[in-house]
């Protein structure tokens, strides 16, 4: 049996038409999200009334809070007084009182102005490397940095020659957006040596010597690399370099030094504490353990035995080990491994060890990244004729770092917050370390939850912003249009 | 099949002088322990276009590969342009700048403009100024006829114009030899056409072409000569004429009658 096929043909092609209506506004919302079925509305019942309840037992503690008070007894006192016998109140007088010691630690009081100035120019550092040639934006940042630094660096009494210093830098550097943005990188390369000098003082030499090393790493780089190839010519680099910071950087500083005693007033690393150690700990590892990563990463991929079994190693015996344990080594055992006599700030040590820690596991998210690349693109790359490096800079790396943003920032995030456990190697941070330093206090001994909520909010303030720029980064970057 | 070739080719330019291009000599390959390619001896004079075709397989891709090193080979010797390929970087590096290549998944560089994918290998390779890297550029996608894609993503483009965005990109490193890896397998068969046709015209400019493909209607239009690749091995090569009309091996009988049979 044979089925009869109906001849067509369209005389006319149908012309796109709008979608039809929908019912729209809050009752549809409601309808869609809330009450879709009899089960959704029983849970949407029962959330109601749970959050009714949370919110009425907490709610008085949030409104009773005291803001005046010099001790925990006298808060109670005085919520007993406004809000009847046995009520509940926050008592943020305490916050009042030593929010100092929760930013700054034991950094003398009259220097408070070096931290926030170091602070302020931190934001027009990193400008030009998160707004990569955004003019707008980077005259933004340095405008928002001017006048926030002109208002704490005022209410910190910092001294006048320090304003007449930022008008001239921030203006300065506000001129040289207009023109040249990238020249803005310069500032950034030189910041980590400006930031030491403000945040520990002593003679201005000594960060002006430390960067020179870099300088000295550069020039000899730049050197040999005609005779022995680039990768051989950094690693020398590296070697003059490190020698030069062990053993001449030194007393060459000592020697500038007494011809020229230029410095700030030395502030000891045990006077750091509270925000101001994170900060330190968490920018300084963000920075350095990025591109320690990456280079973990391609060692991980690499051809060469040595350099590949290297790298694996590294990481899976920092991946394995917890970082507390890392930190103690910081505290007790880094210093069998320098000459004898070297004198090793105890941050600088925990930020080493903080560095490796996040760069191993960023070294993992990056292969992840490099994995998701399909292998034409090295193909092509080689192809054309580009070398290993060229190839990694230009092609592969934007891709897989593009790919790997979230976990590269969510790494961060869990770096920033595992600078608290600092704590444990006897530094003051935040959470734990300037805390429990309040609390000892007579005056507000017993008290719990103020000062965790006051510290929970900054650090979710950090890390909310951070993940913000990775989405904002993520959209910017997305040029596949898949 | 040969619908898709619809123009006259102008063979006035397409002279192969003396001069040898590419020169294979007894050249084995493995993968592991399978032997890929099997003693191949193959002589390229400058100026020509040779098609290979074969079953899937065959080591068709993996023979014009080895001429770029994107695959190594274990025995034998490769000379491009009077450089011999060996694991020495130096000449890979110069093997490859003078090799273009086009692949089958077009492999442009997602996170790059059209024009920048164009630019970025003379400008770090050749280290040509940027304003006359652009230019090159220009000239070459005009060629290819997608002038005004210059500034769009790989992403926003049809399979069609990303590839002839891939030979654009070859062309940009003024290379003078061209490989192509089956660069219409994964086309639509609209978009075929006018890639087929930006190869032609590199033909008829005297371009020596290495041309790994199922497209018979283009080798019969272009290619001076046709190698049929079996098991890892030259099993029959010929000019097109003769490689169609009178194939003297059974492998290569077999393989016409699936291919041209319907």
């Amino acid at each position: 049996m044979e089925s009869k096929t109906p001849s067509f043909v369209r005389g006319q092609m149908l012309p796109p038409q709008p979608p039809p209506t929908r019912e729209s506004g809050v009752v549809k919302w409601l309808h869609e999200n809330l009450f879709s079925s009899w089960l959704n509305g029983i849970l949407t019942v029962v959330g109601l009334i749970i959050l009714a309840l949370i919110i009425k037992s907490a709610l008085p503690w949030w409104l009773n809070g005291v803001w005046h008070a010099s001790s925990l007894g006298e808060c109670r006192e005085i919520i007993a007084a406004s809000a009847g016998e046995g009520a509940t109140g926050a008592c943020w007088a305490v916050i009042r009182e030593r929010w100092h010691q929760f930013i700054f630690g034991f950094y003398p009081p009259a220097l408070w102005w070096r931290p926030i100035l170091a602070f302020g120019l931190l934001f027009v550092a990193i400008g030009p490397v998160l707004y990569a040639g955004q003019k707008r934006v980077l005259t933004y940042m340095i405008g928002g940095a001017f006048l926030g630094l002109l208002i704490t660096l005022w209410l910190a009494s910092a001294p006048a020659m320090v304003f007449v210093g930022l008008v001239v830098l921030l203006g300065g550097l506000a001129a040289l957006a207009q023109t040249r943005p990238g020249a803005l990188l310069w500032f950034t390369a030189a910041f980590p040596a400006l930031c030491f000098l403000l945040l520990w003082g002593g003679s201005f030499w000594t960060p002006v010597m430390a960067m020179a090393g870099f300088a000295i790493l550069a020039v000899v780089a730049r050197l040999l690399a005609g005779r022995v190839g680039a990768p051989v010519a950094v690693g020398l680099g590296i070697v003059v370099a490190v020698i030069w910071w062990l053993y001449v950087s030194g007393p060459v500083a000592g020697t500038i030094g007494s011809v020229l005693p230029l410095g700030l007033e030395p502030v000891k690393s045990d006077q750091f504490g509270g925000f101001l150690l994170a900060i330190v700990i968490g920018v300084t590892a963000i920075s350095c353990s990025l591109p320690v990563g990456i280079l973990l990463a391609l060692g991980r991929q690499s051809n060469m035995f040595i350099v590949k079994s290297l790298s694996v190693g590294f990481i899976e015996f920092i991946r394995g080990v917890p970082l507390i344990t890392l930190l103690f080594t910081a505290s007790l055992l880094l210093q069998y491994f320098l000459p004898p006599n070297t004198q090793f700030d105890i941050i600088l040590r925990v930020i080493i060890l903080v560095t490796f820690f996040a760069a191993a596991y960023l070294a993992e998210v990056i292969r992840g990244g490099l994995a998701a690349l399909p292998r034409g693109q090295y193909e092509a790359a080689d192809a054309l004729g580009l070398d290993y490096w060229q190839a990694q800079r230009l092609i592969i790396m934007p891709q897989a770092l593009k790919v790997s943003i979230p976990g590269i920032v969510s790494t961060f995030i869990g770096l920033f917050k595992d600078t608290t456990l600092v704590a444990f190697v006897g530094l003051m941070d935040p959470l734990k370390g300037v805390t429990q330093i309040v609390r000892a206090d007579i005056n507000w001994k017993g008290i719990y939850w103020e000062p965790y909520i006051y510290v929970g909010a900054i650090f979710f303030l950090i890390c909310f912003g951070m993940s913000r720029y990775s989405m904002y980064l993520e959209r910017k970057l997305k040029t596949d249009h898949r | 099949m040969s619908e898709a070739i619809t123009r006259k080719v102008d063979r006035s330019h397409m002279q192969v002088s003396d001069e040898v291009a590419v020169q294979i000599s007894r050249m084995n390959k493995w993968y592991g322990t399978f032997h890929v390619l099997r003693d191949i001896d193959m002589t390229v004079r400058r100026g020509e276009r040779i098609v290979i075709c074969g079953p899937s397989g065959s080591g068709k891709s993996t023979l014009i590969r080895c001429i770029n090193r994107l695959e190594e080979h274990q025995s034998g010797q490769i000379v491009v342009d009077g450089t011999e390929l060996t694991s020495d970087l130096k000449n890979i590096d110069k093997v490859r700048s003078e090799v273009g290549m086009v692949f089958q998944h077009f492999n442009l560089f997602p996170h790059l403009t059209i024009l920048e994918n164009c630019t970025l290998a003379p400008i770090w390779v050749r280290k040509i100024p940027k304003r006359e890297a652009e230019e090159t550029a220009m000239h070459f996608l005009r060629k290819v006829k997608i002038p005004e894609q210059a500034n769009k993503y790989p992403g926003q483009l049809s399979g069609g114009q990303q590839q002839r965005v891939a030979i654009a990109r070859s062309l940009c490193m003024k290379p003078r030899i061209m490989l192509f890896d089956e660069p219409t397998s994964a086309l639509d068969p609209e978009m075929i056409k006018e890639v087929l046709d930006t190869m032609i015209e590199l033909a008829e400019e005297g371009m020596t072409m290495l041309c790994v493909t199922h497209e018979m209607g283009f080798a019969q239009a272009v290619a001076n000569r046709v190698v049929f690749m079996d098991q890892g091995q030259i099993v029959e090569q010929n000019e097109p004429k003769e490689f169609f009309s009178n194939p003297k091996s059974e492998r290569t009988k077999l393989f016409l009658s699936q291919i041209l049979g319907h």
